[in-house]
């Protein structure tokens, strides 16, 4: 529902404020590349919501130009699908960090995932508890020393992709933020995915998480796209999306295009347009049906 | 001739799986379709197979509001019934039971046996559900009532599942008839015709249909007795109503699922019990600080922890006041009855919606599970939907719009996400007008109070917005019985069976209780000997009215054993406690279930 044909640059997108962000975090390539996905995709601030929880990452609603939902500590996912639902005419970006999306906000990723929601799921995924200044994470390495783990994790990682694929998600991607342009490219795919898109994203933390840095990711990450990688495959997906040495690969995982339906298709509610639009409360025949069968 | 006085009551009792829901329901039709009123209340237990149950129904030509004190008439499905139940019958009372399966015992003088031989009468083998049947065929002989219409009852219960269901139970009905017929002296009143036709409904179908007729568009929820009610009617009923139902993982999702959905602009709703609520509470708090308005149901049920979950009991009073942390603007209501919990859904949305925050209902599993005759004209279907301070979809920007505008009423105007010109952000953390973050680098101490007297300005007025409780009945009374929430039905029967004793006493019911009427409150009670009644064992509303007044109570009656107050439980307290210097009193249940 485009009500202007003003093409906006990646610079309209841009918020009120600017990042708090440290300087050299991952996050602002996700940042950029989700203000270049919107204007190149040709929208419009008012069609987009993006909605949060709380981590470092989650602040991001407050510096991009769209309606923003700053919500709490791993609800991001339940109160976007609570927006989607309610009005599948809006775009909804939910965006967070590891910790918030596959720890305390686990529950929801599994699910939301599983009922297809057409929501774009980007993960700031730093594998380290940035905002509270340095513990462990769910996508922390077995081995790993982080303010509450001082003599290394005893723990493995939760693996965001194959999770992602086995709940059911139908469009999982993984990208290294300090690839911007390839990173825009997978959001944008996301954006026009009609189903659950995860885009997790590694986005160093320069201050916590110093294993796991920029350089790291700049010597291993490899392009699927590079490796005929087949997107229908879940199974090449899994396996691919395992390995984590000296080659980390990065790109479309899995792909499902037409073959499972989305939320917002399998409501019944929703054929009629968005419940948010419906105003007023039982008609005379609705009243009518109701006390009948009470009687 | 009854001079509209009839007022009976029966119990059918068995253990789940023995089918009491269906006679249960089949009498109620009848007897809301004869005009007649009703009220019911179901005692059982977690159970799927076994334990014991105890249905009782209450039919009365007068408005009932409890389900009384006495049983004239125990239909016992199983020996367990017979022997815990049967002793509670006095003279005039019958008890019905299958002969072939259960022995009555001992009964009390004047107490009529009605054995019914099923498998004789009916020429079944395999008896199974059919007792029930035939059973409900004998009490129509029992109370005077033309065998016609429970066979049309049985052919509309039965109408799906074809011809030769139906006849069959016609059949072993007719068996019980005419068995009651030949063997059994029916009661001397035989069961009157009532004025119109009356509907039947229990309190959660009220809940949901109040927020039907309020435009709730999206209704979640996690199953959890005694509130799934709840979510079966807007299971069964949204699709054809345009509303969306989503079963979602875990009540923490639910409550920040109808946030969202809120916030997009859909009158949202969910309903829980205690444990789910301890779950939603940091999404209530979010939905404060975020100006969402929403509306969340606790039906209470016996705590702590997952407690009893079948039975009733007020204990989540400070739980409510408590859910969420911070300082925060919130309405929290206790309905009296099963209409007013039809009524309080649009009334708080409307509330909800003007203030913009959170509303929580505390309804409890009498209301909610128990099971009420209602006159459809009674019902308003299409109440008032005033849905506040919203942007026009449409509106033109007029320069920077500030969705949390500091205004005099401490309402801002409230843009829907998707509206032009208004991208806004809402924030749970503290935010200025712009929704800026006051918290990390921006820390603003002046700012800060600025927000938190923003939101508060809005709840200053707060209890103008709705009806004070008042004192209702003789205001020369000895004693005035204070209640909250669903004890004001019985409380009322209580003042009746006083007054046959010769004390007189009056009522005062608080339904809201986030805003309370203070002033109101003390002004109405100053001067007097007033006691409190409530379903819990701390007198929380005791302590919650003493923290809001300074006013302390001459005397308590607390029940918490899971069951409600029948109406002498409160009139043999309140009599103890005249009689005395005050105190607690807690009555003893006598149906053991």
């Amino acid at each position: 529902m485009t009500t202007t044909t003003i093409e906006l640059t990646p610079k309209d997108f841009k918020g009120k404020v600017d990042p708090d962000w440290c300087p050299g975090c991952g996050d602002f390539g996700v940042l950029n590349a989700l203000q270049r996905a919107a204007s190149e995709l040709g929208m419009q601030p008012h069609e987009i919501v993006t909605v949060s929880g709380i981590g470092c990452s989650s602040n991001l609603p407050g510096y991009i130009n769209t309606y923003g939902a700053h919500t709490l500590h791993g609800r991001s996912l339940a109160f976007a699908t609570g927006v989607k639902m309610a009005n599948h005419d809006l775009n909804v970006i939910a965006t967070g960090g590891d910790g918030d999306g596959y720890g305390i906000g686990g529950n929801h990723f599994t699910h939301t995932a599983r009922r297809n929601v057409d929501l774009t799921y980007v993960v700031m995924n730093n594998q380290i508890y940035g905002l509270t200044t340095g513990q462990v994470s769910p996508t922390s390495r077995i081995g790993q020393k982080t303010k509450s783990t001082p003599f290394g994790s005893v723990e493995y990682p939760i693996n965001p992709i194959t999770s992602a694929i086995m709940n059911g998600a139908t469009y999982v991607a993984r990208a290294y933020s300090g690839d911007v342009k390839h990173l825009t490219d997978l959001i944008k795919g996301g954006i026009r995915h009609k189903g659950f898109a995860l885009i997790d994203v590694f986005s160093p933390c320069v201050t916590f998480n110093l294993d796991n840095s920029h350089n790291f990711f700049k010597a291993r990450v490899r392009k699927l796209e590079d490796e005929g990688h087949d997107t229908d495959d879940w199974a090449a997906a899994c396996e691919k999306a395992m390995a984590w040495g000296d080659e980390i690969y990065v790109g479309k995982f899995f792909h499902m295009e037409n073959d499972k339906e989305s939320l917002t298709d399998l409501e019944p509610v929703l054929r009629d347009g968005p419940i948010a639009k419906r105003q007023g409360g039982l008609t005379e025949e609705q009243a009518d049906r109701i006390i009948q069968r009470m009687m | 001739m009854t001079n509209g006085n009839f007022d009976f009551a029966l119990a059918i009792g068995g253990s789940a799986g023995q089918g009491i829901a269906t006679p249960g329901d089949t009498l109620a039709r009848i007897v809301a379709r004869r005009g007649l009123h009703l009220s019911t209340y179901n005692a059982y237990q977690s159970i799927i197979r076994g334990g014991h149950i105890f249905l009782t129904v209450r039919i009365a030509e007068q408005e009932v509001r409890s389900h009384g004190d006495k049983l004239d008439l125990l239909l016992a499905l199983n020996q367990d019934t017979m022997d815990r139940h049967l002793r509670l019958l006095g003279s005039g009372a019958a008890a019905l039971y299958n002969s072939d399966d259960v022995s009555p015992g001992d009964a009390g003088d004047g107490v009529q046996l009605c054995p019914l031989p099923v498998k004789e009468i009916t020429g079944l083998q395999r008896v199974g559900l059919n007792q029930n049947t035939v059973a409900l065929g004998a009490m129509m002989h029992l109370l005077g009532l033309d065998f016609s219409l429970l066979e049309t009852s049985i052919a509309q219960q039965f109408a799906r599942k074809g011809e030769e269901v139906v006849n069959e139970n016609v059949r072993v009905a007719l068996a019980g008839y005419t068995h009651a017929q030949e063997n059994f002296v029916p009661y001397p009143d035989p069961m009157p015709e009532g004025g119109e036709p009356l509907a039947v409904w229990s309190g959660n179908e009220a809940l949901a249909m109040g927020g039907a007729a309020a435009g709730v568009k999206f209704y979640a929820a996690y199953p959890m007795s005694p509130s799934t009610g709840v979510l079966h009617w807007y299971a069964q009923n949204a699709r054809s109503l345009g509303i969306m139902v989503r079963q979602v993982e875990d009540e923490i999702g639910v409550a920040n699922m109808i946030v969202g959905a809120a916030h997009a602009g859909a009158r949202a709703m969910c309903a829980t019990s205690g444990g789910g609520f301890a779950l939603m509470t940091e999404a209530i708090g979010a939905a404060s600080m975020m100006e969402i308005p929403c509306v969340f149901i606790n039906v209470q049920r016996a705590g702590p922890s997952t407690g009893v979950p079948t039975k009733t009991e007020q204990g989540d009073l400070w739980q409510a006041l408590g859910a969420s942390q911070g300082d925060f603007e919130r309405f929290v209501v206790s309905p009296l009855d099963a209409l007013d919990a039809y009524n309080t859904v649009p009334e708080l949305f409307n509330l909800a919606d003007k203030l913009q925050c959170p509303g929580i209902i505390l309804s409890d599993l009498l209301i909610s599970e128990g099971r009420y005759s209602i006159h459809p004209r009674d019902i308003e279907f299409h109440p008032a939907i005033d849905r506040g301070a919203l942007v026009d979809e449409g509106a033109a920007s007029g320069g920077e719009y500030l969705r949390y505008k500091d205004t005099p009423s401490g309402v801002s105007p409230r843009a829907l996400p998707g509206t032009p010109g208004h991208v806004h952000i809402v924030a749970t953390d503290e935010h200025d007008e712009d929704s800026m973050l006051l918290s990390d680098e921006f820390t603003n101490p002046h700012r800060r109070r600025a927000s938190v007297e923003k939101r508060a300005r809005k709840f200053q007025d707060a209890a103008s917005l709705i009806a004070p409780p008042e004192i209702e009945g003789p205001a020369d009374a000895e004693a005035t019985l204070v209640g909250w929430g669903s004890t004001a039905g019985v409380i009322a029967e209580a003042i009746e069976q006083l007054a046959e004793r010769g004390v007189t006493a009056n009522r005062l019911a608080v339904k809201w209780l986030i805003p309370l009427h203070a002033e109101e409150i003390a002004a109405a009670l100053s001067g007097r000997k007033f006691i409190i009644v409530e379903n819990n064992y701390s007198g929380q509303f005791a302590r919650y009215l003493r923290s809001e007044t300074g006013l302390s109570a001459y005397g308590h009656v607390r029940k918490y054993d899971g069951e409600p107050f029948a109406p002498h439980h409160i009139a043999d307290g309140v009599a103890d406690l005249l009689g005395g210097e005050g105190g607690v009193f807690v009555p003893r249940q006598e149906v053991i279930v």
